[in-house]
């Protein structure tokens, strides 16, 4: 597809019918996903160049999310996007899969540049235009009388759409309100590690953040204490990504061996600075567990207290938003629920949080889910706004059964959207058994329709992963859970015997397996 | 720190937290996620597994079992529980009637809290004796 403008600064202002802000992986797939469906936008970004927030952060320059060199399915296979978090996903085979080959071998979680470098190439190889240097300024909405869509402010000038995608991370430093915070530092202001050699440290938060930062300062800080009002979750408990991940667990290992870091439940009273102190804050705690108050000397205070959503204006338009990262209320399809025709991809797409089934969310919030959203999103603005009809490949009945074993054993996208994307295959009254792809599962559970199953795989927190079909039979939904594999094997005949029984309840004539 | 502040105003008042100090619930809002609902958006769906324990903060819900209504929840009501403690699929639809703000409890985390909790174990057990009780005399 041919964009306006030259290629270096393609994307002039002016009228286009979907216009995406942001370049990070959200931004780059959402666009890669809406010309795959054919669908004219423009792309604008303050940015200089691709990669979101890779370009600057994680702090300590090494990812959390991993991409196997070596895995069990072939580099370049869609199999292999499983054991990849981190490339993002292309037909042509010069763009798919391009982390590892970036990668220098010293580890499995790629180094920030590493990262970036990844998301470059894939804009380059990809073809993924946009407008860098041009910052988004302000939202008006047109009146329907009008024409209806959108008009964005931006430091180049206005442009119009009839629909926005918003994919400008959960990025704006966020740091709370409260006596003294204006003595502390935010995460995106920490200084280079060495400057913290021989200073007691307090963290402000519990999370990846905090964590992250008392692991990387351990060589160099005299004491560190992290505090938050609620205990600290680690992923390898909660046996989802919520809680911080192994790689920086360190710090609690020293706390628990009294190595000199403390990790604390205590709410902040207040921060101030030491009388006749060198400079130095007195910072009072207290405990959530007992009450009991605290009085602890630092010379730093960091507020690893979280990033909220920089959505400008919309909320004064109409977008309702919640929780202290101000994220958007949206549907499963990441639309705004108060403000139509506005989504959102990316880093934001964890906003729509599905069923959250035993409490272990979606990996919306991350590269290796948003990528399948996105895919999932552009589809949707095509069949909606563009009247694109929806692929829908027939199938034979004969074949159900081991088409969704292979699903189960390659999928990436319900690997890593665990409960959050289903791919439904429903009985069509005119033409049969039919491929209807990959959807949100409380879309296909809400919306109701003809005769159906929907297969996702799910956790329950005990670290076992295994695979649900959703029946849709005379509008009834019915769960039914595949007995967990060890080796999360879900193809072999056990089974393949399991999901025939189920997939019968709603297809009476299925073909009995060999 | 006013989204707090404002969010433990709220819960003091609620009957399920009303015995606990003001630490307690503080702990309370660290402990349960808080989440927005849609007006229209199904929150708990009857039949299946894996939901959660809800405390309505704002916003209104419905419930229903097998298309019947079994009762409207507003602010300082909760939903989910029986569910939990049986250890069984929901056993109804709740549905956000005007957009919803709750406070949100994973089910695999509800005992412990509850064990950790007497005094708001003793209070949902109150409420669920008052639901027995009016579904004695309603007859259902």
């Amino acid at each position: 597809m041919t964009h306006r403008g030259d290629s270096s600064r393609p994307f002039p202002p002016g009228p286009y019918p979907v216009l995406v802000v942001g370049s990070g992986p959200g931004g780059l797939q959402v666009s890669y996903a809406l010309r795959r469906y054919g669908i004219e936008h423009a792309v604008i970004s303050e940015d200089p160049s691709p990669g979101g927030m890779f370009r600057r952060w994680p702090f300590f320059q090494r990812l959390l999310s991993w991409t196997k060199p070596h895995a069990p399915a072939p580099r370049g296979s869609r199999a292999y996007e499983r054991y990849d978090w981190n490339s993002l996903l292309a037909d042509e085979p010069e763009a798919r899969a391009l982390q590892p080959d970036l990668m220098d071998g010293s580890s499995y979680f790629p180094s920030r540049p590493e990262m970036e470098a990844n998301l470059a190439l894939f804009a380059d190889r990809a073809g993924i235009a946009v407008r860098y240097g041009c910052r988004w300024t302000g939202t008006r909405q047109v009146d329907a009388a009008d024409g209806g869509g959108f008009v964005l402010e931006t430091t180049d000038g206005e442009y119009r759409a009839g629909s926005l995608v918003i994919a400008v991370g959960v990025a704006q430093p966020f740091t709370p309100p409260g006596i003294g915070m204006e003595l502390t530092h935010h995460y995106a202001d920490v200084r280079p590690a060495e400057s913290y050699a021989g200073h007691r440290v307090l963290m402000l938060g519990k999370q990846n953040s905090g964590f992250e930062l008392a692991n990387g300062l351990l060589p160099w800080a005299r004491s560190i204490v992290l505090a938050s009002p609620s205990p600290a979750k680690f992923s390898v408990q909660t046996r989802s990504l919520a809680g911080v991940r192994a790689r920086y667990v360190q710090p609690f290992e020293d706390f628990v061996l009294g190595g000199g870091v403390a990790v604390l439940d205590a709410a902040l009273d207040r921060i101030e600075r030491t009388e006749g102190g060198d400079g130095s804050l007195t910072v009072r705690l207290r405990r959530t567990d007992n009450g009991e108050e605290l009085a602890i000397e630092m010379d730093d205070v960091i507020s690893a207290t979280g990033f909220t959503t920089p959505i400008l204006d919309l909320p004064d338009i109409g977008c309702s938003v919640s929780g202290r990262s101000r994220l958007p209320l949206v549907s499963s399809w990441w639309e705004s629920t108060t403000l139509p025709d506005v989504y959102f991809a990316g880093t934001i797409g964890q906003a729509a949080k599905g069923l959250v089934k035993h409490g272990v969310p979606a990996n919306s919030g991350a590269v290796h889910g948003g990528r399948y959203n996105a895919m999932v999103l552009a589809q949707r603005i095509a069949e909606t706004r563009f009247d694109v009809a929806p692929s829908r490949p027939a199938l034979a009945t004969s074949d159900l059964v081991s088409t969704i074993a292979s699903e189960l054993a390659e999928a990436p996208e319900l690997w890593h959207q665990r409960a959050y994307l289903a791919r439904v295959f429903t009985m069509d009254a005119a033409a049969g058994l039919v491929d209807d792809g990959v959807q949100p599962l409380t879309h296909y559970l809400d919306a109701g329709g003809p005769d159906a199953v929907a297969v996702t795989l799910e956790a329950d927190g005990t670290g076992a992963i295994y695979p649900v079909l959703y029946t849709r039979m005379a509008g009834e939904i019915r769960e039914r859970n595949l007995q967990p594999d060890p080796l999360l094997r879900y193809d072999g005949p056990d089974a393949r015997r399991e999901i025939w029984a189920i997939v019968r309840e709603a297809i009476p004539d299925l073909p009995a397996e060999a | 720190m006013i989204e707090r502040d404002e969010l433990l105003d709220a819960i003091s008042g609620f009957g399920l937290f009303a015995d606990l100090s003001a630490p307690q619930l503080e702990a309370i809002i660290h402990i349960f996620d808080e989440r927005m609902f849609a007006e229209g958006e199904t929150i708990v769906h009857q039949g299946l597994s894996g939901s959660g324990f809800f405390v309505i903060v704002d916003g209104e819900a419905l419930v229903e079992a097998d298309g019947r209504e079994l009762a409207r929840l507003g602010r300082g009501d909760f939903f989910g529980e029986v569910a939990i403690l049986l250890g069984v699929p929901a056993i109804a639809d709740v549905t956000a009637t005007r957009q919803m703000r709750c406070l949100v409890l994973p089910g695999p985390q509800v005992e412990s809290f509850l064990v950790s909790q007497p005094k708001v174990m003793f209070r949902m057990l109150q409420a669920q004796a008052r639901r027995l009780r009016a579904a004695n005399r309603s007859g259902t």
